[in-house]
């Protein structure tokens, strides 16, 4: 009898934000996903009207997203938050493990070096945007350093460079792919020799040797351009990296430090009992420990670097085509343009990206959580 | 996040006393402020029971404006006059939304046909009516310099692009930038006089009812030059402001800078320069005798409440008195033709002389010639021509888009 009143309550104590989360979250995401479906937009005769006409165009959105003539700024935008993720997680990861480990170091004053270190969090990213914008004006603040001992004054144009470093083709991405695809296969068929499960031995290999001549044999199948397509790292970027690390690295070291803190110490004495030097208990016993922490902290860095846009709005305007990202084009497209559906199609992308980082990793925790 | 707090509160007072009110919705913030203050003052005297409801949202050329603007119209909370760039911004975008109510009879009964230039009024006008008042005339295809400083290159006003690159390596060999570039944004302000200059006002004109295709042979050719013509620009362009660009001249370290006349403002008022002295103009080579222009202007939105304040809001902007109550401050020329010239400084003067005698275009970047699904995507083929350098490719590109859009129809 109880059992089935404390039931009921949680039902009715959950049912308002359960109906609230579906409109507001799963609904909006629903008709979000209907509108980049539509053409709405692509008539402005129906763009603005007060009960627009739209018609169904399937994914041509998308289509003209990823192979459209005039789309080449998506793509590129899709290059520009790859690189961007990927140093500035290796940026947070690397400076807050630094920092985190020499604060563990039992040093006098930690308390003040780690409010120092957190400090850049509490701000706004607008704020830093503003700051960093003015250290990286083409004359003045950093580029004026050198001066100060008598140098030349540097010459970088922080935001707005147009040099690109590590060109691509666009065409070649598949082979890319199957190159990256084959390294994993490669991986799992040496872990399973290791483990001397056969049928796995067979699964990975056949895989590998699938995939490997797929790539080698020109990906056959697969085009997604009919022409020749250059993309590449905008070195514009480096200063937005440099601004996005500065202001995330402090969390990132809390999370290590809170991580580190709770190795418990008898671990590391019986390491040193063993015999291990203080670099061999960081290697061996410590860094092990840390995985977690570093899964968690990639997957919140993760998803704030792939939908970044108040931190680039703030330091090079949503106009500065070199320093651009899918969201704000998102913004561009949809309120400028007044192509409602395309900016709807580029925010589902954005939407799955982030997905495909976050959702595996609450699968995984919520699986452990119902086995405890 | 503020901005969602504003207009809430807006529109819960807004409903609360729906009646003696009047919410004007612009972009005008700081420097344009008090232009706008002066007018709503002057309504204020006229009209003492209506109270005005000054609803800004910062941002140069409405860049954020507008957006709130959009967000507010879907869902059903038009403000009851907007500012809008008079042309396509306007037409392209609110008027073939059937938004707007036709203002011919508010024309009618001020008589404002024989008050505003034929071509400004075509502007304003589809076959359907006329969709706004202008408040304000800026020039937009205009060449600064600094007199002393052209005096020491010995280098004269080129009229025409040709001209100018003809003189471009001298200024270099002197260590002087030719010509002072900005951000984004002034790079097509840039575009825009040269594709002028070097078509001529019909070629032109006809770019925008896709008459003359965007990658005729003739646009490779304005490509062409606009590429020339950026080899004699600052490197540093992207990273400054249009101000910046204007202290370049200013300061020497540039010969020439284009930019609308709203530097005149900013050099007059500002930098506390005289113009003629402090500062010297031309018409962007290649462009004289012709006024590329654009036009801020208000219209009535369909459904408002508060239509009759709205109207009679109108009626001042669009009247001799409130337009030289306006623009003096503004730093632009009134769209009325009986203005009183006495009251604006020497640039406006003669900007204002040239409006009464030269042929009238519309201004791409700022909303008169083509529909906002052109323009801002007019970005993007800026952008693929200054990464691939190829004026086929830019020219195509923009083609694609007129196309894809609709331009002329």
């Amino acid at each position: 009898m109880k059992g089935s009143r404390d039931r009921l309550t949680a039902v009715l104590m959950l049912t308002p934000s359960l109906i609230l989360v579906g409109i507001f979250v799963y609904g909006f995401i629903a008709r979000t996903f209907y509108t980049s479906l539509t053409n709405w937009g692509s008539d402005p005769a129906q763009a603005l009207a007060r009960n627009p006409v739209l018609r169904f165009v399937g994914f041509s959105n998308y289509r003209e997203l990823f192979t459209g003539f005039i789309d080449v700024r998506f793509r590129q935008d899709l290059v520009n938050t790859f690189f961007f993720t990927l140093f500035f997680l290796l940026g947070c990861l690397l400076i807050g493990l630094t920092l985190a480990i020499l604060l563990d170091q039992d040093i006098r004053g930690e308390g003040v070096f780690r409010t120092i270190f957190l400090f850049p969090m509490s701000l706004s990213f607008i704020v830093t945007g503003t700051v960093w914008r003015w250290l990286l004006q083409p004359r003045g603040g950093v580029n004026v350093l050198p001066t100060l001992v008598g140098a030349e004054p540097l010459e970088f144009r922080w935001l707005t460079s147009r040099n690109q470093v590590w060109q691509f083709n666009w065409q070649d991405l598949p082979v890319y792919t199957g190159a990256l695809v084959a390294v994993v296969l490669a991986w799992l068929l040496l872990s399973a020799w290791r483990q001397r499960r056969r049928g796995r031995v067979v699964a990975a290999l056949v895989s590998l040797l699938f995939i490997l001549g797929w790539t080698v044999g020109g990906t056959p199948g697969i085009e997604l351009l009919p022409y020749p397509e250059t993309h590449g790292f905008n070195l514009a970027f480096i200063g937005i990296i440099a601004a996005a690390v500065w202001q995330m690295s402090g969390y990132t070291m809390a999370l290590y430090l809170a991580g580190l803190r709770g190795i418990p110490v008898e671990l590391r004495e019986a390491a040193q009992v063993d015999g291990a030097s203080g670099l061999q208990v960081y290697r061996y016993v410590v860094l092990p420990l840390l995985q977690p922490i570093t899964l968690s902290a990639m997957i919140i860095l993760g998803h704030i670097s792939l939908k970044i846009f108040d931190l680039i709005f703030a330091m090079a305007g949503a106009d500065n085509a070199t320093t651009d990202v899918p969201a704000l084009l998102m913004y561009l497209t949809t309120f400028r343009g007044n192509q409602f559906a395309k900016g709807a199609a580029i925010a589902v992308v954005l939407l799955l990206m982030v997905a495909a980082v976050i959702v595996p990793y609450l699968w995984s925790s919520l699986k452990s959580e119902v086995r405890r | 996040m503020r901005k969602f707090i504003v207009l809430l509160v807006t529109l819960v007072v807004g409903l609360a006393y729906a009646d003696g009110q009047l919410e004007i919705f612009s972009w005008w913030a700081g420097d344009e402020g008090p232009a706008l203050e002066a007018l709503i003052d002057e309504y204020n005297a006229l009209y003492p029971d209506v109270e005005v409801i000054n609803a800004t949202v910062t941002g140069g050329a409405g860049v954020n404006a507008k957006a709130v603007l959009k967000t507010r119209m879907l869902g059903g909370d038009p403000p009851d006059s907007f500012q809008v760039h008079a042309g396509q911004e306007l037409i392209g975008t609110w008027v073939v939304a059937d938004r707007m109510e036709d203002l011919t009879f508010l024309y009618d009964e001020q008589g404002w046909f024989d008050k505003y230039p034929p071509g400004l009024i075509d502007l304003l006008s589809t076959e359907d009516g006329i969709w706004s008042v202008p408040v304000n005339i800026h020039r937009s295809n205009v060449l600064w310099y600094n007199p002393a400083v052209l005096e020491n290159l010995s280098v004269p006003v080129p009229e025409s692009w040709s001209e100018f690159l003809v003189f471009c390596p001298d200024i270099q060999a002197q260590g002087v930038t030719p010509l002072a570039l900005g951000e984004n944004w002034t790079q097509q302000h840039l575009w825009e006089s040269v594709a002028l200059g070097v078509l001529g006002p019909q070629d032109y004109t006809a770019l925008w009812s896709q008459q003359l295709a965007m990658n005729d042979p003739k646009m490779i050719n304005v490509w062409d030059t606009f590429g020339e013509i950026l080899a004699c620009t600052n490197e540093d362009a992207a990273g400054l402001s249009w101000q910046q660009a204007t202290d370049m001249v200013v300061s020497g370290e540039a010969a020439f800078n284009v930019m609308g006349d709203w530097a005149a403002g900013y050099m007059n008022t500002t930098l506390q320069l005289e113009p003629g002295t402090g500062f010297g103009w031309a018409p962007a080579p290649g462009t004289g005798g012709v006024f590329m222009m654009l036009s801020d202007s208000f219209g009535l939105p369909q459904d408002v409440t508060n239509r009759e304040n709205v109207l009679n809001w109108l009626r001042l902007m669009g009247s001799q008195e409130g337009q030289d109550i306006f623009n003096p401050l503004k730093g632009s020329i009134a769209a009325h033709l009986d203005s009183d010239l006495g009251l604006y400084n020497a640039y406006l003067q003669s900007a204002a002389a040239d409006w009464k005698s030269d042929a009238v275009v519309g201004s791409l970047v700022h909303g008169a010639a083509a529909k906002e699904a052109f323009m801002s995507q007019f970005a993007t083929v800026l952008e693929i021509y200054l990464s691939s350098g190829s004026a086929q490719a830019a020219a195509n590109a923009a083609e694609a888009i007129a196309n894809q859009v609709g331009l002329g129809s």
